[in-house]
């Protein structure tokens, strides 16, 4: 039976957060996709994950890591950056860029799965496809999101999604993972 | 921020935040597509009044990798030589809609008097015998890779210290990042009031560069300005060579794996020997690839988002 769902309210802001995923339904989600990858792919081989900044990447790993588990052998896990490729530079404050880094076999003719937590307009995954341009040739590229929240402004989709949460626009989702925030949740408010 | 004039414009946090943008930026380097997109639209503008190989082409190679617009103006074959001013000479290209302004000037001073007219951001590519920024960040870039990090680190700087504007934002730059700084020169060759600014600034200076090479973590080498030079500092090259240069013999005080770094160009044979400029620990050349990587850092930096720093 799913867990219910638990409402807590953020002093500050007055907002209340609902928990939409806990840690168990994240690795679930997880593990359902890295199923899903190897079905797809029909095993492993080839197959590199792009984590993009800042919460994709340990996603990728973790999903990674579920991979190998069930296959026995290791996935290669790759960073990914896409500030530079961003389409609305010019009207934030400049932004600081991370690390892009590839596995040592490159990404020429890979299958590459971009992992993100969350999809929402899509820009950021344009961005990510522009940026892979530059750094190689992928043999396909497929997209793997912890929550398709919805409001796509491009026509992009995700391939393998966690959980779709449709939202208004203005709702927030947040992913919080341990790697990064030191809990694992996701949650709306 | 909108310029960078002096590495006195740059906060701690900034300074390690153009690190990391640089570190970026130097993964690039490696690429198959040396391409950024992020200052598409833009166009910067190199302005050299003097002669420079390394600084000009690190600039219009940072700018053009981040797909900049990027054209060169140089004193010889631009109106300066028909006798225009250099406010004129400023004012006329920053009307064709440039957004930045790399610019190099025998006045010291220039790259801020510059700032206050127009409305493009102003990089100081070095300005008389005053602070050259980019250069600055750039060896402490490259120390900081070598060495992990600045902090508590002894970094001596010897040579031609009165003319060299390297040494003046070097200094800031290397003292704002923990390290410990022994300058060395001839007493002919030491600016005078450095005392003062020794004392105040937190560095040490030294006329004994025997004494201070087997304490340095790493070694920055000066090129002497013979061509700011208006009257005798030294009796002759050989002399300046004995007492202060980096010769063979002194490659032997060294610890092991010193980083010895020179800005470029190296007069070989005098402030550096051969066998010091090509030793394994030289890291001359490493320090242009990084050059590169910071002034790609700068113009981003300054020119891709509305304002400078914010982190999203």
């Amino acid at each position: 039976m799913p867990a219910p769902e638990e409402t807590v309210t953020d002093p500050a802001s007055g907002r209340a957060d609902r928990t939409v995923l806990d840690a168990r339904d994240i690795s679930r989600a997880l593990t359902r996709i890295a199923h899903e990858l190897l079905e797809r792919n029909k095993g492993a081989t080839d197959l590199v994950l792009l984590g993009l900044h800042t919460r994709g990447v340990p996603l990728a790993r973790r999903i990674a890591e579920k991979i190998t588990a069930v296959e026995g052998t290791p996935v290669a896990v790759g960073e990914l950056d896409v500030t530079m490729y961003r389409d609305d530079l010019r009207s934030q404050p400049t932004r600081r860029a991370h690390k892009t880094a590839l596995p040592p076999g490159g990404i020429d003719g890979k299958i590459v799965v971009l992992v993100d937590d969350v999809l929402f307009s899509g820009r950021t995954i344009r961005a990510a496809l522009d940026a892979l341009a530059d750094l190689g040739r992928p043999g396909a590229v497929r997209l793997a999101v912890l929550v398709d929240r919805g409001h796509r402004e491009l026509p992009i989709r995700a391939d393998h999604v966690g959980k779709n949460l449709p939202s208004a626009l203005a709702e927030r989702v947040s992913v919080r993972l341990a790697e990064v925030d030191g809990t694992d949740e996701v949650t709306i408010s | 921020m909108k310029h960078l004039l002096s590495i006195d414009d740059l906060s701690t946090d900034e300074i390690l935040q153009l690190f990391e943008t640089a570190a970026d930026m130097h993964d690039v380097q490696s690429r198959e597509v040396k391409k950024l997109p992020a200052l598409r639209g833009r166009t910067v503008v190199n302005m050299f009044f003097e002669d420079s190989t390394r600084t000009r082409s690190s600039f219009e190679i940072a700018g053009k990798w981040l797909s900049a617009d990027v054209i060169n103006v140089s004193a010889k074959g631009s109106s300066t030589s028909k006798g225009e001013s250099l406010r004129d000479t400023v004012l006329t290209v920053c009307a064709m809609g440039v957004d930045g302004l790399v610019i190099r000037h025998p006045a010291s001073g220039a790259a801020v008097q510059v700032s206050q007219w127009v409305d493009a951001a102003v990089v100081n590519a070095g300005d008389g015998m005053h602070e050259h920024p980019t250069q600055a960040l750039l060896d402490a870039y490259t120390l900081q890779r070598h060495l992990g990090s600045l902090e508590g680190r002894h970094v001596a700087i010897i040579g031609d210290l009165t003319h060299s504007r390297v040494f003046r934002s070097n200094v800031q730059c290397l003292t704002r990042l923990g390290a410990r700084v022994t300058v060395v020169a001839p007493p002919t060759l030491m600016p005078s009031g450095i005392g003062a600014w020794s004392a105040a600034a937190g560095f040490e200076t030294s006329y004994d560069i025997d004494a201070v090479l087997p304490e340095a973590d790493a070694v920055m080498m000066l090129r002497v300005q013979r061509e700011r030079m208006s009257g005798a500092f030294f009796p002759s090259a050989r002399e300046y060579t004995v007492g202060y240069g980096l010769t063979r013999n002194r490659l032997s005080l060294l610890k092991p794996d010193v980083p010895i770094c020179h800005p470029g160009p190296m007069n070989r044979g005098l402030e550096i020997a051969a066998d010091a400029a090509d030793a394994a620990q030289s890291v001359v050349l490493e320090q242009v690839s990084g050059g590169l990587a910071i002034r790609m850092a700068v113009l981003y930096h300054l020119l891709a988002g509305d304002t400078w720093g914010g982190i999203a």
